[in-house]
């Protein structure tokens, strides 16, 4: 019988999109029957036009070509550059992108299912979101990981 | 170097790509048929035996050669 991967990703930033989407789609390709449960902040995952950044304010250990102070990494603008600069370097280092980790886990049949309760809380629409996902709760995903090889909390 | 069907180069490529397209090179291949990958990717040298240990293909041969990984898997049946 297949090993299985249970996954709970909460987080909705563009580092944090990572090791759900990749764990889960080389789990696939290792023969496991992965599921990724989406909560809170981790439905932006889902959603159909991706705009996930990542921030190096209260993220000290984020590299930066030159040290920032905290007061400036505030400015407007200093997202958008260290979400710029990341997603240069992920390209540059022939790192797949966010969207190609999330097509492929589609294409192998991952199962991606959003969170229903933290859906209604943030008042998204089903249409926000992209085609061939499912929807449940915290039953749906404990049934699964209760039988799950590996079960984790991104 | 051992013959293969089929060769796949994923230089340039970061983990977990080349294990995904060894993956799907595979599954269009049939039992008894030899895949060539060719991986920069340093990781590989521990990833592409564990993929073939988890989903039954051969490891029949890798080799370094001009800073490239070399694999040669066999699928199994």
């Amino acid at each position: 019988m297949a090993k299985k991967l249970a996954i709970i990703a909460s987080k909705g930033t563009l580092d944090g999109a990572y090791p759900p989407f990749l764990l889960a789609s080389t789990a696939a390709a290792l023969g496991f029957e992965a599921k990724i449960f989406f909560t809170f902040y981790g439905l932006q995952l889902l959603k159909k036009d991706l705009s996930l950044k990542v921030s190096p304010l209260g993220n000290p250990a984020m590299p930066m070509p030159v040290p920032v102070p905290s007061l400036i990494q505030v400015i407007p603008g200093m997202e958008a550059f260290a979400t710029w600069m990341m997603k240069r370097k992920l390209k540059s280092k022939g790192v797949a992108s966010v969207e190609e980790l999330r097509s492929i886990c589609l294409e192998s049949e991952v199962e991606l299912i959003a969170c229903q309760m933290t859906v209604d809380l943030f008042d998204f629409k089903h249409e926000d979101f992209i085609d061939g996902i499912s929807s449940g709760g915290a039953a749906t995903f404990l049934e699964f990981a209760s039988d799950a090889d590996i079960t984790l909390y991104i | 170097m051992s013959a293969f069907d089929v060769e796949v180069d994923t230089s340039g490529l970061n983990c977990p790509l080349p294990v995904l397209k060894a993956r799907k090179a595979l599954a269009d291949m049939s039992a008894g048929q030899k895949l060539h990958l060719i991986v920069t990717d340093k990781g590989a040298n521990k990833d592409i035996p564990a993929f073939c240990k988890m989903t039954g293909n051969q490891l029949v041969e890798n080799y370094e050669q001009a800073g490239k990984l070399h694999f040669i898997l066999e699928k199994g049946a």
